[in-house]
Formats: structure tokens, sequence, C-alpha cells
């Protein structure tokens, strides 16, 4: 009974969300108390489904950017020819972690003008250490002897990365790009400073009009996305490290 | 045939390997014995070219080994380390395809190999070729290990301390069956050991290495009763000397004639064997009899004691 409780509590949690941002009329009655004068309870300057999944799509897209290039990054400066680069990467991708994404935003508004492009920058750049730095821990921890037999049978560099390095620190990196989600997640929201379309417009709106209401559906869709999405890789992760026939950390 | 001409490895300032030059016959097992940072493991991964000479020549049946590009060398020799080093994320059907897949064998030919192995290694394939190397004991893995490393059908098998994890029971049976498929495949194997044990045991012929030089190169028996060096004396071990001796004989070559009481031992026994038995037993004399069960003879403590001395 007690294994199934956490399971249960996810899919309440999935159902719950599924059914605030489709029918958000439904609860109503319940956020009515936080607000004062009439003002309107639900978010009433757009569909919360399609500000969810706008959200979504940003953090994907910026997700997916970071992957690409810190995983990129991280093979090129574990290979003998790239060695030398290693500790520069290292403080560029520092860089990006030490800017406030605030201030990236501000920067980067000039440069590509308002709208979408601002905070996928902004979250890129905040999307690289974290996954950086877990594939140079994969890469760079192989046990010994596997790595010496994939060099003895015969295999190509290019074979060793695919074949063996890769699959072999898959669960580290995974972990790193859960990380870099879960930040961009919550970093999403501030996009709405300078006109992305993500939910932080509701709390932004809310913010404005002094709207309990509108804050807290808007910081309660963010945090239910942040927790159902850390523990769906969290799982995926555990699954890879089990086929690795290494114990999930 | 491997012929090793003047190599030397330096890294830096030191000298690892120190101008070696020895010529290893087809078919045969040469057991590298030394002592860590003896640069036997070195000199072994040289032959690969997992570790390229600073000078010197090694040729593989009279061809260079720098005529391949080194990936292409090392699928063409099979390869086992001790921990065996298996791919976790793979099967142990995969494991063992590993080189045969490199090559772009057919899947038939791949499926009959890896069957024909597993089954030479007392594997049954239907249970343990989809399981993975973390399901499966020490041992085991061990033999996954070197069936990985006979899989493209080598004629050369490089194992560097590949029964170093095991515990002595399951080593011993481990060296009986690299012996007996070394004998069924006629592989050439070169085998890096610390243990002198083990050397005498499973080597037609060993090079003891002592600080990047090749001290002694000979059969078995005559390292034990020649040995060239202070050093080689002292890895022999001076009060098992004779005892090794022994093991390398066969009790069907010490047979007398004559009878004995008590339960017959086996003529392909080794001597060692047979003086133990004798010893523990309190006998002057065993009963010989042969692989279809007909005596042969006997041993007599006195004659295998003469045996165990120093040969002139």
């Amino acid at each position: 009974m007690k294994a199934w409780l956490p399971l249960l509590l996810r899919l309440a949690l999935v159902v719950l969300l599924v059914a605030f941002v489709t029918n958000p009329g439904w609860f109503e009655p319940l956020l009515k108390p936080l607000t004062e004068n009439n003002a309107p309870v639900i978010y009433n300057q757009g569909s919360l489904l399609t500000l969810t999944l706008l959200h979504l799509r940003t953090v994907l897209i910026a997700t997916v950017a970071a992957t690409i290039v810190a995983v990129a990054l991280a093979i090129l400066v574990t290979r003998p020819a790239g060695a030398e680069f290693l500790p520069l990467s290292r403080s560029l991708v520092n860089i990006g972690q030490t800017f406030p994404p605030v201030a990236v935003l501000a920067l980067a508004v000039p440069a590509v003008g308002f709208g979408e492009k601002p905070t996928l920058i902004a979250l890129f750049l905040y999307g690289l250490l974290p996954i950086f730095e877990n594939a140079l821990t994969g890469l760079t921890t192989l046990p010994a002897n596997v790595v010496e037999a994939a060099r003895g049978a015969g295999m190509t560099g290019w074979q060793r990365l695919t074949k063996v390095e890769l699959p072999l620190s898959a669960p580290i990196i995974l972990g790193g790009i859960r990380l870099s989600v879960v930040i961009s997640l919550a970093t999403a929201t501030i996009g709405s400073t300078v006109a992305a379309k993500t939910l932080g417009e509701v709390i932004i709106a809310g913010l404005l009009s002094n709207n309990l209401a509108f804050i807290l559906q808007g910081g309660l869709i963010v945090a239910a996305l942040a927790v159902l999405i850390y523990d769906g890789l969290s799982a995926i992760e555990r699954y890879t490290a089990r086929r690795m026939g290494r114990e999930a950390a | 045939m491997i012929e090793i001409e003047g190599i030397t490895k330096r890294y830096d300032a030191t000298t690892v390997v120190d101008d070696v030059s020895m010529v290893i016959e087809p078919r045969t097992v040469c057991v590298i014995v030394g002592t860590s940072g003896s640069g036997k493991t070195t000199l072994l991964r040289m032959i690969n070219r997992l570790v390229e000479p600073t000078s010197g020549i090694i040729k593989l049946d009279g061809a260079d080994n720098r005529s391949l590009p080194g990936y292409e060398l090392r699928r063409s020799i099979g390869y086992a380390i001790q921990g065996h080093g298996l791919f976790p994320h793979r099967t142990v059907a995969q494991n063992i395809a590993t080189v045969p897949v490199l090559l772009g064998w057919d899947k038939v030919r791949i499926k009959a190999r890896v069957d024909e192995l597993m089954t030479l290694y007392q594997l049954d394939p239907e249970a343990f070729g989809p399981r993975y190397p973390h399901e499966l004991s020490g041992g085991q893995q061990q033999r996954v290990g070197v069936a990985r490393a006979l899989a493209a059908e080598p004629n050369v098998l490089l194992m560097d301390e590949p029964f170093g994890a095991l515990d002595p029971i399951i080593r011993t049976k481990a060296q009986e069956d690299l012996l007996a498929i070394q004998k069924r495949f006629g592989t050439t194997i070169i085998l890096v050991t610390h243990d002198m044990e083990e050397a005498v045991h499973m080597g037609d012929k060993i090079a003891v290495m002592d600080a990047g030089k090749l001290v002694q190169y000979a059969r078995p028996a005559e390292i034990l009763a020649k040995p060239a060096s202070a050093f080689v004396e002292t890895l022999v071990g001076a009060s098992e000397r004779p005892f090794r001796l022994l093991s390398l004989g066969r009790v069907r070559d010490a047979v007398e004639k004559g009878s004995a009481e008590g339960e017959a031992i086996p003529g392909d026994a080794s001597q060692r064997d047979a003086l133990a038995e004798l010893l523990w037993s309190g006998r002057p004399a065993l009963p010989v009899k042969g692989a279809d069960g007909k005596p042969l003879g006997r041993v007599t403590v006195d004659g295998l004691v003469k045996r165990a001395a120093r040969p002139a």
C-alpha cells in the first residue's frame, strides 16, 4: 500500500493540473476569497492552457539547445585533442551562470528585441552549466577497465564514444538535464517582463492589479509542472542507471 | 609467431621497457612474470599497440604491427584484462559479439559463434545470453571476458592478469579451461601475471621481467633449475622450487615397476600431487592407473624426491 502512495499522489496532481488549465472555471469558488472588489478570479487576458503550453515550449527549446551545446562541449574537452580547452570552456559556462537572468534579459532586449528570443537566450545560458558539469563528470569517471576493454577490442574513437562512453554516462547527463529543466521552468516566468508568452504573465498581471488569485494560479501551475517533470526525469534516470548495472545515486 | 625486436618504451625520463627482444612460437603459451612496475603490462600492450613503443619493432607472423591502423590490428588480436572490463550496458551475448560486430560479420555467423563460445564455457546461451554482466558471478564474468576476447577467432590472445580477481578454487578451474581451449583452437597466448605458480603451471615458456629488462626467457624447468639472476631466484621462491619442479611433471613419467596398496592415482596427475598424497597418507608408494583404468605401476617417495632435486 505504501509503495502506491507516491504514485497515487502524482497521478492526482496530474489530473488536478490538467483540469485546472483546461477548465479553470471549476476552481473559481476556491480562489474567490483571495480577490477583492469583485476583481476577476481566473486570469482573463488569455487562456491558461495556451500559456502553459507556450511556457513548456520555451523551456523545451532552451533545454534542447543547452543540452546539445553542453554535451558537445563536454565531449570535445574530454578528447585528447580538446583537453587544453577544458579550463576555458569551464569558465565560459560559469560566466553564463554568474549573470543574473534579469541582466541577461536587459542586455538581450536591445540586441534581439522584445518577445520570446531574449528569454530563450537567458534560459539557454542558464541551462548550460548543470548539463556541462554533469556530462563532464560522467565522461571522466567511466570505469577504467571498461574503456580499456573498448580500446582493446578495436573500437575507433567514435565507436567508443557512441557505443560505450555516452551510454554509460547517460544517467549522469540526464541528472544535469533534470536540474536545468527545473531551473528553466522557474526562470522562464521572468521572461514575461520582456513580453514572452509564459505563465509569468499571469503572475505579473496579479502583481500589477494586486490580485492574489492570479499570482497563486500562475505560481501553482509552474510549481506543479516542475514537480512532475522532476519526478518523471528522475524515474527515467533510475531506469537507465539500472540498465547500466549501477545503482542510482 | 610474434617477434619482438629491441622494444623500448620511455615516458619522459623513465624507461619502462628497456630494449626487450624475444620470439614467441605459434600455438604456445608465453607467460610474462614480474613484480609491479617491471614493465610487463606495458610490453603486452605494445603488442596490440594500446601503447606505442619509443623504438623497436614487433612483428606478427612476419608483418610489422604498424602496417595496419591500431584499431584494425586490435580487432585481430584477442585481449582480456583483469576485472574482465565487460560493458555493463550490454547483455552477455552482445558483449561476446563485440569484435565480430565491429568486423561486420552477418547475424547468423555471430549468433553461431556466440552460442559456440558460451557452450564451451558452460554458460547456457538461452539462460545467460540475455543477462547483463552485473547479474553474473565473478567466475562467470571472467569466462565471458575471455569468450569476448576469443570471439573473432584471433590467432593471438593477450591476457593481462586475467585471473587476478578470482578466488583460488575458481582460478584453478579457469586456468584449466584456458589451457583446454588453447589446445583446441591452437591460439598463441601471451599472459601477464605476478604469480610464479601460475606462470609455471600455464607457460610453455616464461619471460621474467625486472625494471623494464627481460632477465630470463626460458622453459619453466630451466627457470626453476637455472635462474639467471638472484632476482629470478627470489621470484621462484627457494622453498617452493622443488615442488614447482615436480608440478611440471606427470605421474606417468615417474612410474616404476611394481605394485602398491591403496587407491590408484591417475597417470596424468602432476608428480607434485602424487608426492603430496604419499606424504599425507604416510605410505612409501602409490599405485598408478592409466586413463583406461589399467594399472601402470607405482610411484614411490624416493623416486619423486630424486626428481625434485636440482637437475644437473
